[in-house]
């Protein structure tokens, strides 16, 4: 039996632990000089390729970026996880400030026609723009059936058995090949990149392509108005006594007088 | 003593630096005229290449998940558990970076190592990176280039690996920077070596497998009569007398050890016999450079954890960091990081180059020591009575990085050795 073939997209994002800091003019975060690195739910998704593999369910795992050149830092920390090959999309940092998931899903399910896998791997969604939109639109591009929020997967006859978490418990779901998943936190753990690894990785094939040569038009479509702040909370204050809170809340409105 | 060592190093510096230039062609020259940019604005760059950055994230992940949390009840223990660490470290290959790829090493440069020995700076203690470097960078350099096979299948292997903790055995009670003073003994018996003697300041020596121990195998010239011998620790005779209680360093144990008639097969000694001393020396240079980069992280934490505690804390009113003393003394401060950074990559550079760079990495040695202790004391004074309790990284790190201008060489033998090549050292006779 010949494994499946997986795609599994890669976003750099700016790492979890920085403080995000809006530019002074609003159009964004800062993103100079800034620690980036693989959006965690990605990590999971490269993290589940490659256990399949090493269950000999799936045959070749490839991992794709859009982004600028510095995307190929995440991708070849995704080979140096398992991931057999890379393709790194490229998009100028000036046009990439305005890619949206509807380009990005666009690329990622050209890639995978292109690629014919089997099974496209996202994580549901990304640390930066929680947009949780890639997986599912990809879905909808290529007409495949979709398991998002995963946190359990396994193989049965052709088909991907799915538990996913949903509000108020777990949903166990079937899946028929091709199809694509997203990956939730509980999936599993990422293994860290070995340093073995990480110079073995340095031997696995990077390709480089951009959008057009998916036939691809990144123009944006939506406008990005304002970036903010969110608001800084206030203090609170302590009260004595019941009454005094009673009182509060009668002033604020929040109980009848 | 310090010419000795600068005759030797070329010599084995230039066996060493085909492997080097190749993996400098493959490594960084590819990615460094795009990539440099994004990944550090402050010039991490200059010897650094991805895989380097990328290795020292994935070592950053390791100590954020399985050493930091811990860090703090192994201080108290005064002990970390040395095996457990060491096996995660070696199971993600930092233990064998520059060792041969035969015992599971990966045979990179020592570019690699500094990276790695610099990302160690940020555990939350000076005493863990010290018992790592004392593994990769003083307990195993000797033994990977001149051990014989068989000793390098029972010692190199399994501490590459984690499964053994090393240990080096040099210092004596009345013998520490004086190496060529030592006076453990080793006389001969058949094919075996009986050892009488005593090792003092060894870290990791309570939990060791194995020590790197440096003995007198003959009468004669202090600097042709020493062997490095692998001494299995649990052999008969051999005691571990205390663990020494220390004002810093806590979680790293440091044990005096004695040996009484410790019996050991002849084929133990690494190398030639007699060369020991020589072999010792070279294990030192690297030894400078590991110590100076594991500084690095936590001169740049002291400085930032101040930053953040006096812009909190208010004097009359005003942010502590308000105060000119204050701001212009951390300014100073960071300023000298990074010089003491510059002239660190510089000697790495060169050294990766295949140069000689005792002069320098004895440099380095010294202004590191020196610069951890005027940085943990000023920014100590700014943390006022906080900075006095034991509660606070700045303290604890005040502590530990005192060994810095006394371990691995005090300030005194690196200002010598310097002397030596300005020639100033007035001549020395030894009694």
């Amino acid at each position: 039996m010949s494994g499946i073939r997986v795609l599994v997209g890669c976003k750099r994002v700016i790492d979890y632990a920085v403080k995000i800091r809006v530019k002074p003019d609003k159009s964004g975060v800062v993103t100079d000089g800034v620690k980036h690195s693989m959006n965690p739910f990605d990590e999971i998704a490269v993290e589940e390729a490659v256990r399949l593999k090493e269950k000999k369910i799936v045959s070749e795992i490839v991992a794709v970026s859009c982004g600028p050149t510095q995307c190929q830092e995440v991708l070849r920390t995704a080979m140096a996880m398992g991931a057999d090959r890379a393709i790194h999309v490229e998009v100028d940092p000036a046009t990439y400030d305005h890619l949206q998931p509807l380009h990005v899903a666009k690329i990622l399910s050209k890639v995978a026609q292109e690629e014919k896998v089997d099974l496209v791997l996202t994580g549901k969604q990304a640390i930066d723009d929680d947009a949780n939109q890639t997986g599912q639109m990809i879905a909808a591009l290529l007409d495949w059936p979709q398991a998002t929020f995963a946190s359990k997967v396994e193989k049965t006859n052709g088909e991907l058995k799915v538990l996913r978490e949903i509000d108020g418990g777990l949903e166990t779901i079937k899946v028929r090949l091709p199809a694509v998943l997203t990956t939730d936190l509980r999936l599993n753990q990422p293994r860290y990149a070995t340093l073995p690894n990480i110079m073995k990785a340095k031997k696995k094939p990077l390709v480089k392509k951009t959008p057009a040569d998916y036939g691809v038009d990144v123009t944006p479509r939506q406008k990005v108005l304002k970036v903010e702040d969110p608001p800084v909370r206030q203090a609170g204050a302590k009260l004595a006594s019941v009454e005094e809170l009673v009182a509060k809340l009668r002033d604020a409105g929040l109980i009848p007088t | 003593m310090a010419t000795k060592i600068i005759r030797i190093l070329p010599r084995s510096i230039g066996r060493r630096s085909p492997t080097i230039v190749r993996h400098l062609s493959t490594g960084s020259a590819v990615f460094q005229e795009k990539e440099a940019q994004p990944f550090s604005s402050d010039g991490h760059d200059i010897v650094y290449g991805p895989y380097h950055l990328q290795m020292q994230d994935s070592l950053k992940k390791i100590i954020d998940k399985d050493i930091n949390p811990y860090v703090d009840e192994w201080e108290a223990q005064r002990k970390f558990p040395a095996h457990r660490v060491f096996k995660v470290l070696g199971d993600s290959g930092f233990l064998g970076i520059t060792k041969p790829k035969a015992y599971g090493g990966l045979e990179l440069d020592y570019s690699y190592s500094a990276a790695m020995a610099e990302a160690l700076g940020h555990i939350n203690c000076g005493g863990i990176p010290m018992a790592v470097g004392v593994q990769t960078d003083m307990a195993t350099p000797a033994l990977a280039k001149f051990g014989s096979d068989y000793l390098k299948r029972e010692f190199l292997a399994p501490s590459i690996s984690g499964d053994l903790v090393a240990c080096i055995g040099v210092s004596e009670t009345g013998a520490g920077s004086d190496v060529a003073n030592i006076q453990t003994k080793a006389s001969r018996k058949g094919d075996d070596l009986i050892i009488n003697g005593g090792k003092m300041w060894i870290t990791n020596g309570t939990q060791a497998d194995w020590m790197c121990c440096l003995v007198n195998t003959s009468e004669g010239k202090p600097h042709v009569n020493k062997s490095l011998v692998c001494l299995p620790m649990n052999l008969p005779g051999i005691t571990v007398a205390k663990n020494i209680k220390k004002i810093g360093m806590w979680c790293s144990d440091t044990a005096q050890i004695f040996f009484e008639d410790v019996y050991v097969p002849r084929s133990h000694i690494i190398g030639e016999e007699g060369q020991g001393f020589l072999y010792q020396m070279l294990q030192f240079q690297e030894e400078r450079l590991f110590a100076t980069a594991t500084c690095l992280a936590p001169l740049e934490k002291m400085i930032a954890e101040t930053i953040n505690y006096t812009r909190e804390r208010k004097v009359f009113n005003q942010p502590l960091l308000n105060s000119q003393i204050v701001h212009f003394t951390l300014a100073e401060l960071a300023a000298e990081v990074e010089l003491l950074r510059s002239t660190l990559y510089r000697t790495i550079a060169l050294y990766v180059k295949g140069q000689d760079v005792t002069r320098l990495a004895s440099i380095c040695k010294l202004k590191a020591g020196r610069l951890v202790r005027e940085v943990s004391d000023k920014c100590l004074q700014f943390w006022g009575g906080m900075g006095y309790t034991e509660d606070v990284i700045v303290s604890r790190l005040y502590r530990d990085l005192r060994l810095v201008s006394i371990g691995g060489g005090a300030d005194e033998v690196m200002l010598s050795i310097i002397c030596k090549f300005m020639n100033t050292l007035p001549n020395q006779r030894r009694q």
